[in-house]
């Protein structure tokens, strides 16, 4: 059989430069630097290239079934992207045979104004699908979202959950040859997710073709024959998906939002103090995908090798920038809470030590996390624990009822406010 | 999903710029929904939607009026003051909103371009449609007012989509321009609300562009609203207000200008919207 995707030698470069801090440039900082550089005043920025992806090739066929894991940055979304044809590759080609809907989010184009029916039309047409489409589907849609008395009520009304399942039941019932999709399943509550998963499944079993990245190696094991694992924009290995998962698993790699080490005599760290594992919690499990609203707790455990030591524990969160967000120590005097072992004397033994970071706290971007250990007269010791794991935030839209796009900057924390009348006319 | 076997689509360097015309088609239906989508929002937003977008553009011709008819007594070629300002508001109000809106809408629909792919020329024509409803509003309006004044447009009238035609191409020339150019230096928007309040004093709004001194005319067409609200005044005022040809001439040819290169800029630099927005 002829594939459906074929894809060859097909590589994504980004340029960066490194004068600047954002994405986008300023037309005065640009004026600036040229009329700088005109009078010899400053070198040429400089630019560095970066492969997002490189190399990639791979054939899927009609029907096919194939999953897509790797870290965080490894390529998956740039790959799923190029083939969607939301940005051009730099390099190779692909050849696709058929009508392809991406899924990169749920609720892409939702508006906060519109009813839930609006947005279901306008959401349908974003994604591709046809108005008789919609009009056939739509009753479908509104049952698998469970919204049918709020169909004319705006979607800035609606609960995290509402707003979710309404997102994903549009997306569900297209009905594409291709269909390319992003983590859309970490959101919403555990039982829509089965939803989702189970709808995802039906449609795989239409002989739809299937691209699918996903955090959850369950879901990619169930749903998928086939997975190529992406390190650092190439492929680290493409075949069954139970070898890709065994094989990324043993890499260590934070699939579930844990960084594992088994190994006390290789696991980072020195004669003193070794690290175990580090992991991302929230919501109640283990995951590198978090919800904006829920709290999240990084736990880091470790040997203490050396009796009769005392050792502090501590976090640097980074943004993608690697710029640091916060530093926090379980120092005393820097503990919202109180932390037993912190500075105490501590016999041999596995420890550890859990730091809790409020919901709304983060935006929704992606975060790494560096590891340190401390000794009381402050030598910190030597454990390469930088970048040793990343989380996702993702958007629930529970602080976007009013305001909908996009909040600028790294954080988004919930604050008190309030107004009052000083003076009536001044 | 007509047939399951469709024209193969290859994907490279440089690929988007073969398959326009055919994905401009493809869409259709998702320009249709943007526009729609517009315009819903911004009369679901405001309560007074409607009345505002007329009331704005209503008390600029009564402060107009009494500017430069009543205070200056400028010349009004024989119709009401306000009838004369009122159809040179119709173009700029249109040309003025549809730059603003047109303007930001990229920036605006910054999530739906790094989601999902769609030909992204959809994005400034659609912003411009909720403007055009604006426009065929105060049209009324003032077929309204001239009726009141006694001084209803003769067929001439019937030139008035070929002006129409010429603002709406100035608008998305610029827009294609200032939103390509927005995405990639982000502080370009300080630039377009410039435009448009220095615009409504250099164009022939509150002011017949006949007091121009004939020399100074040709200079005055590089404007080329100038040309396009002279053509606006001559279908909606009986032909009462002149049209200076060759300023005319000169207007259309620079409307096809910055229509062309905005539209060559804009598919020039849109592949790496995606990537910087």
């Amino acid at each position: 059989m002829e594939p459906i995707i074929r894809v060859t030698d097909l590589g994504k470069k980004y340029i960066i430069r490194h004068s600047r801090r954002s994405r986008y440039e300023t037309l005065r900082d640009t004026l600036a630097s040229r009329a700088k550089r005109l009078l010899a005043m400053a070198d040429a920025p400089k630019r560095e290239e970066f492969w997002a992806l490189r190399d990639i090739s791979f054939e899927v066929r009609p029907g096919d079934k194939l999953g897509i894991i790797g870290r965080n940055g490894a390529g998956k979304t740039t790959l799923l992207k190029i083939l969607s044809r939301i940005t051009e590759p730099s390099e190779g080609r692909a050849e696709i045979c058929g009508r392809v809907a991406s899924l990169l989010e749920v609720g892409t184009g939702f508006h906060p104004e519109l009813t839930g029916r609006e947005n279901i039309f306008l959401n349908g047409a974003i994604l591709g699908m046809r108005h008789r489409e919609i009009v056939r589907k739509f009753d479908e849609i509104v049952a698998f979202a469970e919204v049918e008395q709020f169909l004319d009520t705006p979607v800035k009304r609606y609960s995290s959950g509402m707003y979710v399942r309404l997102a994903f039941a549009v997306a569900a019932h297209l009905e594409p040859e291709i269909l390319l999709i992003d983590e859309v399943l970490a959101v919403g509550d555990a039982e829509f997710q089965k939803k989702c998963l189970g709808k995802m499944g039906e449609v795989a079993g239409q002989g739809r073709t299937i691209l699918f990245v996903s955090h959850n190696m369950g879901a990619i094991a169930n749903l998928c024959p086939r997975t190529i694992w992406l390190e650092k924009g190439e492929i680290a290995f493409a075949g069954s998906s139970h070898e890709a998962i065994t094989k990324y698993i043993a890499r260590g790699a934070e699939a579930q939002g844990e960084a594992v080490w088994t190994d006390v005599e290789t696991a980072p760290g020195n004669e003193n103090v070794r690290l175990k594992a580090v992991r991302i919690k929230s919501a109640g499990g283990v995951t590198a995908d978090v919800l904006i609203d829920r709290e999240i707790e990084i736990e880091i455990d470790y040997w203490n090798l050396k009796p009769g030591q005392s050792l502090y524990t501590g976090v640097q969160v980074r943004d993608k920038l690697n710029s640091i967000v916060f530093v926090s120590v379980n120092w005393p005097s820097a503990n919202l809470s109180r932390d037993e072992w912190a500075g105490k004397p501590l016999p041999k033994g596995l420890f550890r030590s859990t730091c809790r970071i409020p919901a709304n706290f983060f935006n929704n971007e992606s975060f790494s996390i560096d590891v340190g250990i401390t000794n009381a007269r402050d030598e910190w010791q030597d454990i390469n624990g930088n970048g040793v794991i990343s989380f996702v935030v993702h958007e629930t839209g529970e602080m976007k009822k009013e305001y909908a796009k996009g909040w600028a900057g790294v954080i988004r924390p919930k604050l008190a406010w309030s107004t009052n009348l000083l003076n009536e006319d001044g | 999903m007509s047939s399951p076997k469709e024209s193969l689509l290859v994907i490279e360097a440089g690929s988007g710029r073969r398959q326009f015309l055919k994905d401009l088609w493809e869409y259709r239906e998702l320009f249709l929904f943007l526009s729609w989508r517009d315009i819903l929002v911004r009369y679901k937003q405001a309560v007074l939607g409607v009345l505002w977008s007329v009331l704005r553009p209503l008390l600029t011709i009564v402060i107009f009026t009494l500017v430069f008819g009543r205070l200056a007594k400028l010349p009004s070629q024989g119709v009401p003051y306000a009838i004369l300002v009122f159809a040179a508001m119709l173009p700029w109000q249109l040309f003025a909103s549809s730059l603003s809106e047109s303007s930001n809408s990229l920036l605006g629909n910054a999530n739906l371009i790094s989601k999902i792919y769609f030909p992204r020329l959809i994005i400034p024509v659609s912003s411009i449609m909720a403007s055009l409803l604006d426009f065929l509003i105060s049209l009324a309006l003032l077929l309204g007012l001239t009726a009141w004044y006694h001084c209803l447009p003769d067929g001439r009238i019937l030139f008035v989509p070929i002006f129409l035609l010429l603002a709406l191409l100035l608008a998305l020339g610029c827009g294609f321009w200032f939103s390509a150019l927005n995405v990639k230096y982000r502080d370009f928007r300080y630039i377009v609300p410039f435009i448009v309040q220095f615009g409504l004093y250099i164009s022939p709004v509150g002011f017949s562009s006949g007091i121009i001194p004939g020399r100074w005319r040709l200079l005055y067409s590089l404007n080329p609203l100038a040309g396009i609200i002279d053509g606006f005044r001559w279908s909606l005022l009986r032909g009462r207000a002149e049209v200076y040809w060759p300023g005319f001439w000169l207007s259309l040819l620079l409307v096809l200008l910055i229509f062309v290169s905005g539209l060559i800029y804009f598919r020039r630099t849109e592949r790496y919207f995606a990537d910087i927005i």
